[in-house]
């Protein structure tokens, strides 16, 4: 009668603690994949490639160390504000694949004004004025594949994605300009976010832990984050209770835009001080697999940047210290997601042997 | 200059159909691979590993080399590390359900990586001063051309002046177009993509359609990317060289409107836009920089076109993007 061993079955709902253990389960077990793999590629002792994956991302703490931590933190942040952007245009179903263009484009307001305006405005006027300007650029970069989603329901994944490279160009136009023909804008001293105990990663930390609280409640307590789940569940049922599902895209994309373009402002006003193409270096996408792995809940996201950001700086560490390129960390973050990816399968289906029923039926 | 600038177009252009032609037979399954573009880079690392050992054996020596060994040899490599790349796509989003679009990117994150750490390492080996890998024998061989072609004139130069793989390129597009809509099988598999469920019940075997078309899309999708490093590069691969060619093909899938034959002429299209800045007289460093983006914006304004046009048979397979699971009926 049926001849496969076993079939599939959708479970009704999995305790929440028993769906954590699975997915904490996965990620030990990938950490372990990932030590395994690299102690075979290095040749290196396996207690060996564990030790260099946590100075590669503390350095020397223990000892009273902080510089490396506070890199890790600021690495977590900036990855973590990106994911945050993006949260409120996945839970509404809506793909946003530019989080690198909105970023950059924010990044390009925050360079200009401190380029343009940096001898001319007060400092907090200045700092006021970027953080302005590089919130509406983002905005602008995220609102208008979203006007035209709601309007004609253009396929706003590869919108966004071109999008992204549109933005490179124009910072690439600018960098040449301002580079005087080199490919560098040197560092601006105007502008910058003040280090707080000579510590110049603490108000970028700051601003994306408040950014963390912000959008939790948002999404969690607000009436506009119910509505941006009711859009996400079905636009039909979103226009039956007289949610205006154009506006709610729009609104929604510019939000998330904009803070796509505040982490444009972290990286140049609070980091980097200059601009170039890689200045976001493809952590968009990252940011994508960490808000959909964070079960559009930031305070989850927050875990699982620190496990992405850790295994990146940790297995680089690695490779470098073995003489391998550093790319071997994008595989095994790959390799890491995609276990946890798969790991759902077994939060949401069961598998059920088909032997016992045969017998029955026979 | 015209018939250069158009062979050069075609030149670019034809990673691009590779790619868009794979990413069409995978969309027609209902599956949306945004891990093309990774792909795209494994079937180009794995096909430069291959040549590289075959060069190392032969001593590297070109005397040595058996023409049609150091074409398959990378050939079948491309193939095989591209459909891997498939079916671990397939795997996770047939078998487990998974989402596709976190599936792919995170393939795409993989394959870049893993085609950048390889790259690396051969570079590594061989001690080479400069970032980059060059296989120059082998692609000697990719880009032989038809002897009587420079005889013929320009119209030698524009038909007959290329290397296979730019014809296997269109004829596999070609293939595709007619299977798709003239045999059984494409109808079959236009059937899964359009509606999983009613095909099920007419008893087509869904999963089997989902996997092959997957796999064989990304097989073909792998070529690109060899046909990029052998043909383009002439066998010289350097780390990030690829860039976002992969991105392109997938725009240039709604560019098609889903016809791998149409994809053929907007392939060159955009092979043509992306080179134009090169063959625009008076133009500065910084202008050329703004003129990059050209195909970025056409691939923008099709896709409002598109979207604007709502006749049915320019609209993406039904069901794209959207998991089956049979039991949820």
């Amino acid at each position: 009668m049926n001849k496969t061993f076993f079939h599939v079955v959708k479970r009704d709902d999995m305790p929440l603690w028993k769906a954590w253990l699975i997915r904490g389960a996965t990620i030990i077990i990938a950490i372990l994949l990932v030590g395994i793999i690299s102690t075979v590629v290095t040749g290196k002792g396996f207690g060996e490639t564990y030790e260099k994956m946590f100075l590669g991302v503390f350095g020397r703490l223990f000892e009273g160390k902080t510089t490396m931590l506070w890199k890790y933190l600021q690495d977590i942040a900036i990855l973590l504000s990106l994911a945050l952007a993006l949260t409120p245009a996945f839970k509404m179903k809506f793909w946003n694949c530019g989080a690198e263009g909105q970023a950059l484009m924010g990044g390009l307001a925050s360079i200009i004004c401190m380029i343009e305006l940096g001898d001319k405005l007060s400092y907090p006027l200045l700092i006021a004025t970027i953080a302005v300007t590089s919130m509406l650029a983002g905005a602008l970069w995220g609102v208008i594949p979203a006007i035209f989603k709601a309007v004609f329901n253009t396929n706003e994944t590869l919108f966004t994605l071109m999008m992204n490279y549109i933005a490179t160009q124009i910072i690439a136009y600018y960098v040449y300009i301002k580079g005087g023909g080199s490919n560098v804008i040197n560092p601006v001293a105007a502008g910058n976010f003040p280090a707080v105990g000579n510590n110049k990663y603490f108000v970028n930390i700051v601003i994306v832990a408040a950014i963390t609280v912000a959008m939790f409640i948002y999404l969690k307590y607000s009436k506009q984050g119910y509505e941006i789940s009711v859009v996400g569940e079905s636009h039909n049922t979103a226009r039956y209770i007289g949610i205006d599902v154009k506006k709610v895209i729009i609104r929604t994309m510019i939000i998330s835009g904009a803070l796509c373009g505040i982490t444009g402002m972290l990286l140049v006003a609070g980091t980097d001080h200059s601009i170039n193409i890689n200045s976001v270096g493809g952590q968009g996408f990252t940011a994508i697999l960490m808000s959909w792995l964070g079960q559009f809940n930031p305070f989850i996201m927050v875990i699982m940047t620190a496990i992405v950001v850790f295994l990146r700086l940790g297995v680089a560490k690695v490779a470098d210290s073995a003489q391998l390129n550093s790319s071997f960390s994008e595989i095994m973050v790959g390799i890491v997601i995609l276990m946890l990816v798969g790991c759902e399968f077994f939060i949401h289906y069961s598998i059920k042997f088909n032997k016992h029923k045969k017998e029955v039926a026979e | 200059m015209i018939i250069q600038f158009i062979c050069r177009a075609i030149l670019l252009g034809v990673p691009l159909l590779y790619g868009s032609t794979g990413e069409i037979l995978t969309e027609k399954s209902g599956h949306l691979n945004l891990g093309i573009p990774g792909t795209m880079y494994v079937g180009a690392i794995s096909g430069v590993v291959g040549s590289f050992l075959y060069e190392n054996a032969c001593g590297n020596d070109i005397a040595n080399m058996n023409p049609f060994l150091a074409v398959i040899i990378p050939l079948v490599c491309a193939l095989v590390g591209a459909s891997l790349m498939g079916l671990i796509y397939c795997f996770l989003t047939v078998t487990l359900h998974a989402n596709q679009n976190v599936t792919g990117l995170a393939l795409t994150t993989l394959g870049i990586g893993l085609g950048n750490f390889l790259g690396a390492s051969l570079i590594n080996i061989t001690k080479s001063e400069l970032p980059s890998i060059a296989l120059t024998k082998t692609s000697s061989f990719f880009s032989a051309k038809l002897p009587f072609a420079e005889k013929l004139g320009w119209f030698g130069e524009l038909f007959l002046s290329h290397d296979f793989l730019t014809y296997l390129a269109i004829v596999i597009a070609v293939v595709a177009t007619i299977v798709l809509k003239r045999t059984r099988v494409g109808l079959n598999l236009r059937a899964v993509g359009e509606n999983p469920a009613t095909a099920d019940a007419a008893g087509i075997n869904v999963t089997k359609y989902k996997y092959f078309a997957t796999c064989i899309g990304s097989a073909i999708a792998g070529l690109g990317g060899l046909q990029y490093v052998m043909s383009y590069a002439s066998g010289v691969w350097s780390n990030n060289a690829f860039g976002d060619r992969g991105w392109m093909a997938i725009a240039l899938v709604i560019f098609a409107l889903w016809n791998p034959s149409i994809a053929i002429i907007g392939a060159f299209a955009f092979g043509a836009l992306c080179n134009a800045n090169n063959y625009i007289q008076g133009l500065g460093t910084e202008t050329q920089e703004l003129f990059k983006m050209l195909p970025y914006v056409v691939t923008i304004i099709v896709l409002i076109i598109t979207s604007m046009r709502k006749k049915r048979e320019y609209q993406p397979p039904e069901s794209l993007g959207l998991p089956y699971f049979r039991e949820e009926r």
